[in-house]
């Protein structure tokens, strides 16, 4: 069920290749993870529009084998 | 899922503050919700809120319909505002209680 953090980072980096991305193991669990994703590609979008961008990234894992990502997203300064 | 959809869009409408959420604000079965539950409590602000965890059509449904995976979602004024992260962050930077106030359901006044 658990997914490694660096296929988390894989998965988001292929759907936005300019991101920065840093996945942290809260827990030491391969469950709950909080990631950090600086891109370009949320400029000028809302905070939800964001979200779902790196949900869509994540293709349907998010909620199923990924329970727990606290996510946060912005744009580089 | 058409009934499901017309179901919580009627929901959304009725309820100017809507939370989807695993348990009751009572009795939260789930981290995330609970922090949620815990902001709009101690910002003063009434909301209701659904069990997903009582109703499988809802919490399949409710995912469905705002194409967000994961739940707590919170809704102001029949628009989805976010998860736990999106909540949590505006409410750290004042941006909850601008929309909460915008949307004209902020504090109790108590009158």
């Amino acid at each position: 069920m658990a997914m490694a953090a660096s296929e988390i980072e894989a998965l988001i980096k292929a759907a936005l290749p300019d991101a920065r991305v840093t996945v942290e193991d809260l827990a030491g669990d391969g469950d709950h993870y909080a990631a950090t994703v600086v891109s370009e590609a949320f400029r000028g979008l809302s905070r939800v529009r964001q979200h779902q961008v790196v949900y869509a990234a994540l293709r349907g894992r998010m909620g199923g084998e990924l329970h727990a990502l606290a996510l946060q997203t912005s744009t580089p300064d | 899922m058409a009934d499901i959809h017309s179901r919580i869009q009627g929901e959304i409408d009725q309820n100017p503050v809507m939370l989807y959420m695993k348990g009751t604000p009572m009795f939260p079965q789930c981290g995330f919700s609970a922090r949620v539950v815990q902001i709009l409590t101690h910002m003063g602000v009434p909301f209701n809120s659904a069990n997903v965890l009582e109703d499988m059509e809802l919490r399949e449904g409710i995912k469905d319909f705002s194409n967000w995976p994961t739940i707590p979602q919170l809704y102001v004024k029949g628009e989805f505002v976010g998860g736990c992260d999106i909540v949590t962050e505006m409410f750290q930077s004042g941006e909850l209680e601008t929309l909460l106030a915008e949307k004209g359901v902020g504090q109790k006044t108590g009158a």
